[in-house]
């Protein structure tokens, strides 16, 4: 892990300016699955280089938004608007290219369980970088293993690593390729609160040093308060409440407050 | 479809008059339903072949993929095509010698063995074996890459899975178990030597000699056709049961499970399909 504490403790926690360039913008967003409608007129933007993080109960469809947004899920109706591109509008080949800018770290981590560590942050690369020669290959995969503190798990398989470490190659197999905008699932579940830490301050550090605009799905209260800039809470599948880490703190809205106190 | 016995058998309760008709209707519709299930599930079948075939002929074929199924499929399914195959061979010499003996047509053994097992034993045997091999590993695997989110994280890397794993496997395996068939036939054929060496020396020559004697083209080429339609089938049903899992960790067994049952399924129905048209037409 980095040891760039200083530049990380100094954070920006205002809201940007409405006039900065919106990255993604949703509007209007409905999803259901059979008769159950998930997402509900749901309407938010991410602004550029700014990390978004997204609070909401378990179930209310957070991670099915972010799967809209690269286009996994197909929604019902709204707009989704990626790049000033309409994902739903989209061919095959443009969704890709648009995908090519998007790292998408999964829930569940989705390593590949038939490819070791190398293999696993190889394939991206390969399919997306495809102008990069072995050595340059090689040096990228163990530039984020190092990112990641995992360098020693370089040829293990993921069925040999524990959970955190599972979820720290995901994280590192995701911004292997430069993403532009980050979908974070859940990074920090299921980790120690040091581990946790240093997820948040490599999130930080992505956010720094790649200049990424990013969605943080979190039910970890410390996560958020570190990284965010602009927090969202989901509810019945719309924007619940949007505003600073402060004014949701300071907030006396049961539901917001509920969601701080546990932690 | 018989709605008057649906309705009564559906019904556990003693039926009251009144509610009769109100319970006659549930169960209709329980029964649509179920009609409509079967009929999207066949839809979605010949949806899913359609977008394999398309798929296949679209440019970016996953040429590494593709051998290293090949391998996967072929290789890996050697040793246990072996034992298997010369077993058939040994156990089929084993129990025609004595009828053969009765009509006093032992010189016959090498030969009959040989055809029954070209034309029907070593590709369905083989097959079906296939099927629980090979069938119910795509099924399981591609089933638990689906519930792990593995093929949406292929999807958000910019590769098509269809293509990386579908169509990969289902080539690989029409290609490598028509392979197999024909190795099992070869081991089944050594099988049968060692089973006639069981009772009385016969040379090696003298055996493939009385052996190949009575096989022709014609017993040899519809089979080897009909290999390529198990190989296909069973590719094709595997990855589509295992593509089509659903959620959770359940969906990868039954996704396995499903996969054999209908892969064996229909390599019995291909070769009923097969032996009629070959009877047809030679
Ligand atoms: N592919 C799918 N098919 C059917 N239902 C789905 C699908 N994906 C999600 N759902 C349903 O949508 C709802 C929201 O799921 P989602 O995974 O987005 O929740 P979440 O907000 O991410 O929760 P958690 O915090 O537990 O991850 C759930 O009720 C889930 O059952
Ligand atoms: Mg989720």
């Amino acid at each position: 892990m980095k040891n760039e504490t200083t530049e990380m403790d100094i954070k920006n926690d205002t809201v940007p300016a409405t006039s900065a360039k919106a990255v993604i913008e949703i509007s209007n967003l409905v999803k259901s699955f059979g008769k159950s409608e998930i997402l509900t007129d749901l309407s938010l933007s991410l602004y550029d280089n700014e990390n978004l993080v997204v609070l909401g109960k378990s179930g209310t469809g957070k991670s099915v938004l972010i799967k809209c947004i690269v286009g996994l899920l197909p929604s019902d109706s709204g707009i989704i608007s990626v790049f000033g591109k309409n994902v739903l509008d989209l061919n095959s080949k443009e969704l890709n290219d648009l995908r090519q800018k998007i790292g998408f770290l999964f829930q569940s981590g989705a390593l590949y369980d038939s490819m070791t560590v190398k293999q696993n942050l190889e394939f991206p690369l390969r399919r997306i970088k495809k102008d990069l020669n072995e050595a340059e290959i090689a040096e990228k995969v163990n530039e984020v293993l190092e990112n990641v503190g995992l360098a020693d798990a370089l040829n293990k398989m993921p069925s040999e690593l524990s959970g955190g470490m599972r979820k720290r190659i995901s994280l590192a197999r995701t911004i292997i390729v430069d993403p532009l905008i980050m979908l974070y699932d859940e990074p920090t579940t299921g980790l120690d609160p040091i581990t946790s830490d240093e997820i948040s301050s490599l999130i930080i550090d992505v956010q720094k040093k790649y200049k990424t605009s990013s969605i943080i799905i979190t039910h970890d209260i410390n996560c958020a308060i570190k990284t965010a800039n602009r927090v969202i809470m989901l509810k019945g599948g719309k924007v619940y409440q949007e505003g600073s880490v402060e004014s949701f703190q300071k907030s006396t809205d049961e539901e917001i407050t509920a969601f701080f106190k546990l932690n | 479809m018989e709605n008057k016995d649906l309705g009564s058998t559906a019904i556990q309760k003693p039926p009251m008059e009144k509610t009769q008709p109100k319970k006659l209707q549930i169960a209709l519709k329980e029964k649509t339903a179920e009609v409509n299930n079967f009929l999207t599930s066949i839809a979605d079948l010949i949806l899913f072949v359609v977008r394999v075939v398309r798929e296949t002929f679209s440019r970016g074929f996953e040429f590494n993929e593709f051998l290293h199924q090949c391998f996967q499929i072929g290789y890996k399914s050697l040793p246990l095509i072996s034992i298997t195959g010369a077993i058939m061979g040994l156990v089929l010499t084993i129990q025609s010698r004595p009828i053969l003996v009765d009509f006093g047509a032992v010189s016959m053994l090498p030969g009959m063995v040989t055809i029954s097992l070209i034309r029907e034993m070593g590709p369905v045997i083989t097959a079906l074996i296939c099927a629980g091999k090979i069938g119910s590993g795509m099924g399981a695997e591609l089933g638990s890459m689906k519930v792990t989110e593995q093929i949406d994280a292929m999807e958000v890397s910019s590769t098509n899975p269809m293509r990386f794993l579908v169509v990969t496997r289902i080539l690989a395996a029409t290609l490598m178990i028509p392979l197999l068939i024909l190795y099992a036939d070869f081991m089944g054929i050594l099988g049968c030597w060692l089973g006639a060496n069981i009772k009385g020396e016969v040379p090696f020559v003298l055996f493939i000699g009385q052996a190949f004697g009575h096989v022709h083209f014609s017993d040899l080429f519809p089979a080897v056709i009909k290999s390529f339609f198990f190989g296909g089938v069973i590719g094709l049903v595997g990855c589509y049961k295992g593509y089509n899992a659903g959620r959770g960790t359940e969906s990868v067994g039954i996704a396995a499970n499903s996969a054999v049952v209908s892969a064996s399924f229909w390599v019995i129905i291909i070769d009923m399909i097969a032996v009629q048209i070959t009877d047809m037409l030679l």
